[in-house]
């Protein structure tokens, strides 16, 4: 069955997801991260950018938010407001954590 | 003639396709089967004729698998999914079953393997033209659970649509409970029973559940197909009465659970609210937050949204995505955290319902 060695040939990696914290300014610059720094700086990015989006739209519905939880099936993001910026706390769920 | 199926390949190595092509062109309901390198390429497929199963790889070059999945998903429901990879990490077999898809297999390495998965993708394939459950595609739903209470069975049925799952509980022949959406009882069996389509398994009975349905199975059935009945041909006359009475039971629904206040959020239409004045403006919101975790969720890939919590310094709120809508329901700050999720999804439910 030589053709089934084609099976375990190695490719391209999946991302795996972030875990950890990081404290995101007003402007959307990460000034702290205890998230891996295998993790893609530019995907980070976007985290804290669209973290500070929810903030704001928030505050322009007139419903001023102080803290986030956002529950997805494979990570929870939870986000505190912290002057204008965040801190965003990113944890993994596994089949175990998962609700 | 019969249509043959159509199954859609998606991996980046043009090799493997041509070999898993061959492999699936005979089996034995023969489907027609296409070939995609890159996810992009996929999609477009997908987009120009209707197939009945995509087998995808996880490990991709600039989109990967996990990514094609999350938009496949949400696009074409209906289409079965497969996960082959050769990746043996426990976190993404969660994420992709987390996505919905309906098999994860590590690629084969055995002849005996690849027969057994060669046998799973042919009765994926299985010839429900018109909806109907996997398994037993010429039955509804009503005849299985029928079927199961006729012949005096004890089983937990385990029904699945998408990323919606939900569970009945037959003793004896009678049916005991139900869960479905945060739902629970005779508000969960009727949500399942609205399910058209969808796979199901049978678990081993659990004898100690605690009994919440007490109707028998054939009223409860014969209630939802007339309900389903009405559904389909609405009397005039009686919408007006029908409207004021579903006011009546969402504000006493409201008032009973201690909520502040509810908006609702349809996909399409106006948004309504109950306790507040607002609902407009929140509707808009709601929107764009849903938009914003889609968004999120999209970019690292971390699967669909369940719901969101937050805080302001008067309220505890929590979002959640329906079936074709969304709620926002708000708390006081001195409700328990911990019970906010499931108080929201009883509210929902028994809102909905």
């Amino acid at each position: 069955m030589g053709f089934l060695k084609l099976f375990s040939r190695s490719s391209a990696a999946v991302q795996k997801l972030p875990s950890g914290s990081f404290t995101v300014d007003r402007d959307g610059n990460i000034v702290a991260s205890t998230v891996s720094s295998s993790y893609p700086a530019d995907l980070l990015r976007e985290i804290s950018r669209e973290v500070l989006t929810l903030f704001r739209d928030a505050r322009a519905a007139q419903v001023p938010m102080t803290e986030f939880n956002i529950h997805f099936a494979s990570l929870q993001v939870t986000a505190r407001e912290l002057r204008g910026g965040a801190i965003v706390f990113l944890s993994p769920k596994t089949t175990a954590t998962s609700h | 003639m019969e249509q043959r199926h159509k199954v859609l390949l998606l991996d980046d190595d043009p090799e493997l396709l041509e070999m898993y092509k061959e492999m699936l062109g005979q089996l034995p309901s023969r489907p027609e089967v296409h070939t995609a390198t890159t996810g992009p390429r996929a999609l477009a497929l997908l987009d120009a004729e209707p197939f009945r199963l995509m087998i995808c790889d996880l490990k991709m070059p600039k989109m990967d698998g996990l990514q094609v999945l999350a938009i496949v998903r949400r696009r074409f429901p209906e289409l079965r999914t497969v996960v082959m990879t050769a990746v043996q990490d426990e976190e993404f077999r969660s994420r992709a079953y987390a996505l919905g898809v309906d098999l994860f297999w590590l690629k084969p390495d055995t002849h005996q393997n690849m027969q057994m998965f060669l046998e799973c993708l042919e009765s994926l394939l299985g010839r429900d033209h018109e909806g109907g459950f996997r398994g037993v595609q010429s039955k509804s739903l009503m005849d299985i659970i029928q079927m199961e209470c006729l012949s005096q069975s004890s089983t937990v049925m385990r029904i699945t649509r998408g990323s919606l799952v939900g569970k009945i509980w037959i003793q004896g022949g009678e049916l005991i409970d139900a869960e479905a959406e945060g739902a629970r009882g005779e508000a969960a069996f009727r949500r399942i029973l609205e399910w058209k389509s969808g796979t199901f398994e049978n678990l081993p009975a659990e004898p100690d559940r605690e009994r919440t349905i007490h109707k028998s199975v054939n009223g409860l059935l014969l209630e939802m197909a007339q309900a389903l009945d009405e559904i389909a041909n609405p009397d005039p006359a009686s919408m007006e009465d029908a409207e004021h009475r579903k006011t009546v039971w969402r504000l006493s629904t409201l008032t009973r659970e201690g909520a502040d206040w509810v908006v609702t959020a349809p996909d399409k239409g106006k948004p309504e609210g109950w306790g507040t004045e607002s609902e407009a403006e929140l509707g808009r919101w709601m929107k764009q937050m849903m938009e914003t975790c889609r968004r999120l969720s999209e970019k690292i890939e971390a699967g669909p949204l369940s719901h969101v919590q937050g805080k302001t310094i008067e309220r505890r709120l929590v979002l959640m995505p329906w079936t074709d809508k969304s709620f926002l329901v708000a708390w006081p700050l001195d409700a328990d955290p911990g019970k906010l999720l499931e108080q929201t999804k009883k509210l929902t439910a028994s809102w909905d319902s």
